[in-house]
C-alpha cells in the first residue's frame, strides 16, 4: 500500500540526510520526496511517498519521529487529502504534430513554458496518475526530456 | 558581560553537567581545549587509542549511569572512535563525544585531518552536531547532554571546529531545556497499566523478560518487587543481567541463543510474556514466529520504535520502565487482590520450571586437570560473591561470563551486547575502575579480543587503575570456530591463532603482573593470587582452557529457541 507522509522538520543543514539515511539504512522504500520551507522559515515540510504494509509504515512513522530534528509526522493518506505533482516535459512539436500537442496540453490544462523550432516544453500539474497519463499520451509523439517533482500533499480541511 | 574562550566554555559546561573524568587523545584540532583542560578540575585520562577512550567513557557510563565523555581530535582521531560510538549506540549508553574539527573556513576543502564525522556518525549516534557558530557552542553542549541522558539514552557527538573553540563567548546561565521536537514519554498510560495488570492476574504461566532498559532506568528494585509479589519467574537478556538477582530462586538466567534451557522453554510455554526494557533482538527470539507462540505480550519500553518492531505486541506501554513498573506495583497494592494467593497460583508453573532446570541445568563436562572455562567463571563468581564488576570481550568468553557469573546487582556486567565489539572489555574495565576505585573489576577476555585494545594496559598503569584481565585462552577465535565446527563442516578458516603473544611476558612488558594457569586444581589459587595482586597492579591471567570447548545451550541461527543444542 502506498502512503503519503507529511513530515515537519527543522530547516537546518543535514536534516534531509538524516531522513534519507534512515530510509536507506533500514531498507525502507522512498517513492518520491519533496521538501521546502514552510510559512515559518525555521521549519520545512517534507512530503514523502512510501509503500509497505501497516507494520512497516508504523515503523517508518515512529523512526521518523525518533529523529531529534523531526517535529511532526502525519500519514495524510489515512484521511482525505489533495496531492499534486508537477512535470516539465519537452515534447517534439514539428509542423505535423504541433496542433495535436497543443490539444493534448489543453486537455490536461498544461502550459507551454518554452518554445523552440522543434519542441515545446510543457508544464503540467496534477496527481501522479494524471502526470503519468499525459506522459503516456505524449510518448508516441516524441518526448525528449522529462523532469518531475515528487508529490506534495495536504490534508483536506474539515468540512465544517 | 565577561567573555571567555570556547575551550573554557566547554570545560565549564562539563563541570556544570557533573563530569569529573573524561577520556581522550590529543591532536592539532583540539590542542586549545587540551591547553585549557590542563589547569581545570576535569580529570583527563590519556588513553592509547581513541577507540579505547570512547569505550572507557562508555564503561564509566554503564557502571554509574552518568554521561560518559570522550574527547578526540579531528580526522583519524574521530574515525578511530567510530566503532566505540556505534557500540554505545547499540546498547543505549549515555555519552557525549567531543571531536575536534578543522576551522570553519576550511570545512569542505579536504583540509588536513578533515573528515565529515557528523556524516559518518549520523546512523550510530542518538544525535550529532557540527557547531559552526560561536554563539551556538554552549546551547549545543547543554542540549547534547540533555539528549544523551534522557529518554532512551545514547551517544551524542559534538563536532567542534577549531576557530569556534578559540572564539570569545559569553557563558550564560543554564535554563531548563525544552525542546519542541524532543519530549520522551516517561509516564505510562494508566489505562494500559491497568490492562497489563489484569492480564497478569489472569495468567497461569507468566514470564518476565527483562532487558537493558531495566538497568538503564535503574528500575531493578521495582522489577524485583513485581516479580516477588506475584511469584513470576524472570529471564534476562545479556543486557538485562543484574536487573534481577542472579541467585534468586525466581531467576532463570539468560535467554536466547546461548540462554538457559529453562529460560527458552519457559518463554516457549508461557501464556503471558512481560517484556520490560527489552527489544526482541534476533539473538533472543531465534525464529520470530516460534517465539513465545502461546503468550500474550506486554511490552514496556520508552522507545516507541522498539514496540512491535520484530514481534507484534498485545499490550504496549510506552514509558520509562521505572515509572511503568512502579505504576503496576501500585495498581496491585491498591487493587484489593490477595497477591500471595495470586502468586500461589503460579506454583505449578514454577514447579515445571524447576523440573526443566533439574533436567538441563547450566553445566559442562568435567575434563580432569584440563581447565574448563565455565569452571573459571564459577570460581570467579564464588571468590567475588557475584559482586565484582565484570566487563567482557566478545565471543565464547563473553557468553561463559554471562552464563556462569551470577550477577547480584545491576551495572555489574559491562558488555558489548548489540554490536558485539571485540576489544571492548579492557578499556571499559578501566572506565569502570576510574568510576569505582574500590571495586574489583575483571575483564573476562578471549585471546583474540584482548589483542584488539591491549595497548590500554599502559593507560591502566599510568593512572594507577588496576584491573584483572582474565583470558580464557583457547588460542582460537573460539566463537567463530564453534560455528565452523557445527555448521561449516569443521573447516576452520582463519580461526586458529597460530601466533599468540606470551601474555605473562606481555603483562610484564606493560608493567603489570601475569600468571599462567593450565591445571584445574590451580584455578582457584590463581584467582586468589590475582585478587590479592590487583590491589597494587593490573593482573593478566592466562588460563589455558580446553581448546575446543563450545558454548551450550546453543540455538542455531534462524531456529526456534526450543531447538537447542545441549551440552
Ligand atoms: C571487532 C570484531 N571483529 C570480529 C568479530 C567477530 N567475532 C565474534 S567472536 C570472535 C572470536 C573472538 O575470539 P576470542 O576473543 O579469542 O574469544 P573466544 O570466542 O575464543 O572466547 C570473532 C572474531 C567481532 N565480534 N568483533
Ligand atoms: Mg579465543
Amino acid at each position: 500500500m502506498k502512503h503519503t507522509l507529511s513530515v515537519l522538520l527543522q530547516n537546518k543543514p543535514g536534516v534531509l540526510s538524516r531522513v534519507t539515511g534512515l530510509f536507506s539504512g533500514r531498507g525502507f522504500n522512498i517513492e518520491s520526496l519533496s521538501v521546502a520551507e514552510t510559512l515559518d522559515s525555521s521549519l520545512s515540510c517534507l512530503t514523502l511517498v512510501t509503500s509497505g504494509n501497516e507494520a512497516i509504515v508504523e515503523q517508518i512513522t515512529k523512526q521518523l519521529h525518533k529523529l531529534i530534528d523531526v517535529i511532526k509526522v502525519t500519514d495524510i493518506s489515512e484521511s482525505e487529502y489533495v496531492e499534486r505533482e508537477m512535470a516539465l516535459i519537452r515534447v517534439k512539436a514539428e509542423n505535423t504534430t504541433r496542433a495535436e500537442v497543443l490539444r493534448i496540453i489543453d486537455i490536461f490544462r498544461g502550459k507551454v513554458v518554452d518554445v523552440s523550432p522543434k519542441a515545446y516544453a510543457v508544464e503540467v500539474t496534477g496527481t501522479a496518475t494524471k502526470i503519468q497519463a499525459i506522459i503516456d499520451i505524449l510518448r508516441p509523439i516524441g518526448i525528449k526530456e522529462i523532469v518531475r517533482t515528487g508529490t506534495i500533499a495536504m490534508a483536506r480541511a474539515p468540512k465544517k | 558581560m565577561n567573555k571567555i574562550t570556547g575551550s573554557e566554555v566547554i570545560v565549564q559546561c562539563l563541570l556544570e553537567e557533573g563530569v569529573t573524568t573524561i577520556f581522550g587523545f590529543p591532536g592539532g584540532a583540539v590542542i586549545d581545549l587540551y591547553d585549557t583542560l590542563m589547569d581545570s578540575k576535569v580529570h583527563h585520562v590519556l588513553v592509547r587509542h581513541e577507540q579505547g577512550a570512547v569505550h572507557a567513557a562508555d564503561g564509566l557510563a554503564r557502571v554509574t549511569g552518568d554521561v560518559g565523555v570522550a574527547l578526540l581530535t579531528s580526522g583519524p582521531g574521530a574515525t578511530n572512535g567510530v566503532t566505540a560510538i556505534a557500540t554505545a549506540y547499540m546498547d543505549s549508553i549515555p555519552m557525549v563525544i567531543l571531536t575536534g574539527q578543522v576551522p570553519t573556513p576550511l570545512i569542505g576543502n579536504d583540509a588536513f585531518q578533515e573528515v565529515d564525522i557528523v556524516g559518518i556518525t549520523r546512523p550510530c549516534t542518538k544525535h550529532n552536531y557540527l557547531v559552526n557558530k560561536a554563539e551556538d557552542l554552549l546551547p549545543t553542549l547543554r542540549e547534547a547532554f540533555h539528549i544523551a541522558r534522557t529518554g532512551r539514552p545514547g551517544p551524542v557527538l559534538v563536532d567542534l571546529p577549531k576557530d569556534v573553540v578559540a572564539s570569545m563567548i559569553e557563558f550564560t546561565e543554564k535554563k531548563p531545556i525544552r525542546m519542541q521536537n524532543y519530549q520522551p514519554t516517561y509516564e505510562p498510560h494508566l489505562g494500559q497499566v491497568e490492562k497489563a495488570c489484569k492480564a497478569i492476574l489472569k495468567a497461569k504461566q507468566p514470564v518476565l523478560y527483562v532487558g537493558g532498559g531495566v538497568i538503564l532506568s535503574n528500575s531493578n528494585e521495582e522489577l524485583t518487587v513485581l516479580a516477588k509479589n506475584l511469584n513470576i519467574p524472570v529471564t534476562m537478556t545479556l543486557m538485562g543481567l543484574g536487573g534481577f538477582p542472579g541467585r534468586d530462586s525466581l531467576s532463570m538466567g539468560m535467554l536466547g541463543m546461548h540462554g538457559s534451557y529453562t529460560s527458552n522453554m519457559a518463554v516457549a510455554k508461557s501464556d503471558l510474556l512481560i517484556a520490560v526494557g527489552a527489544r526482541f533482538d534476533d539473538r533472543v527470539t531465534g525464529r520470530v514466529d516460534a517465539f513465545a507462540p502461546h503468550a500474550k505480550i506486554i511490552h514496556i519500553d520508552i522507545d516507541p520504535t522498539s514496540i512491535s518492531k520484530n514481534v507484534t505486541v498485545d499490550i504496549p506501554i510506552v514509558a520509562d520502565c521505572k515509572h511503568a513498573l512502579a505504576a503496576m506495583n501500585k495498581w496491585f497494592s491498591t487493587s484489593g487482590e490477595n497477591l500471595q494467593s495470586i502468586g500461589d497460583t503460579h506454583n505449578a508453573w514454577i514447579e515445571t520450571i524447576n523440573e526443566w532446570t533439574k533436567k538441563h541445568p547450566m553445566t559442562y563436562h568435567d575434563e580432569g586437570e584440563t581447565i574448563k572455562p565455565q569452571f573459571v567463571i564459577e570460581k570467579l563468581d564464588e571468590l567475588t560473591n557475584g559482586d565484582a564488576i565484570i566487563t567482557t570481550e566478545v565471543g565464547q568468553n563473553q557468553m561463559w561470563a554471562a552464563q556462569f557469573y551470577k550477577f547480584n546487582r545491576p551495572r555489574h556486567l559491562v558488555t558489548s551486547g548489540g554490536l558485539g565489539t571485540m576489544g571492548f572489555g579492557l578499556p571499559a574495565a578501566i572506565g569502570a575502575k576510574m568510576a569505582f576505585p574500590e571495586a574489583t573489576v575483571i575483564d573476562v577476555a578471549g585471546d583474540g579480543s584482548i589483542q584488539m585494545n591491549i595497548q590500554e594496559l599502559s593507560t591502566a598503569k599510568q593512572y594507577g587503575c588496576p584491573v584483572i584481565v582474565c583470558i580464557l585462552n583457547n588460542n582460537y577465535l573460539g566463537m567463530v570456530r564453534q560455528w565452523q565446527e557445527l555448521f561449516y563442516d569443521k573447516r576452520y578458516a582463519s580461526t586458529v591463532m597460530e601466533v599468540t603473544p606470551d601474555f605473562v611476558a606481555l603483562a610484564e612488558a606493560y608493567g603489570a603482573v601475569g600468571f599462567r594457569c593450565d591445571k584445574t586444581s590451580e584455578v582457584k589459587e590463581t584467582i586468589r593470587k590475582a585478587l590479592e595482586a590487583v590491589k597494587e597492579n593490573t593482573v593478566i591471567l592466562d588460563f589455558r582452557i580446553s581448546r575446543e570447548e563450545g558454548v551450550f545451550p546453543m540455538v542455531p541461527a534462524g531456529k526456534a529457541t526450543t531447538e537447542m543444542l545441549l551440552v
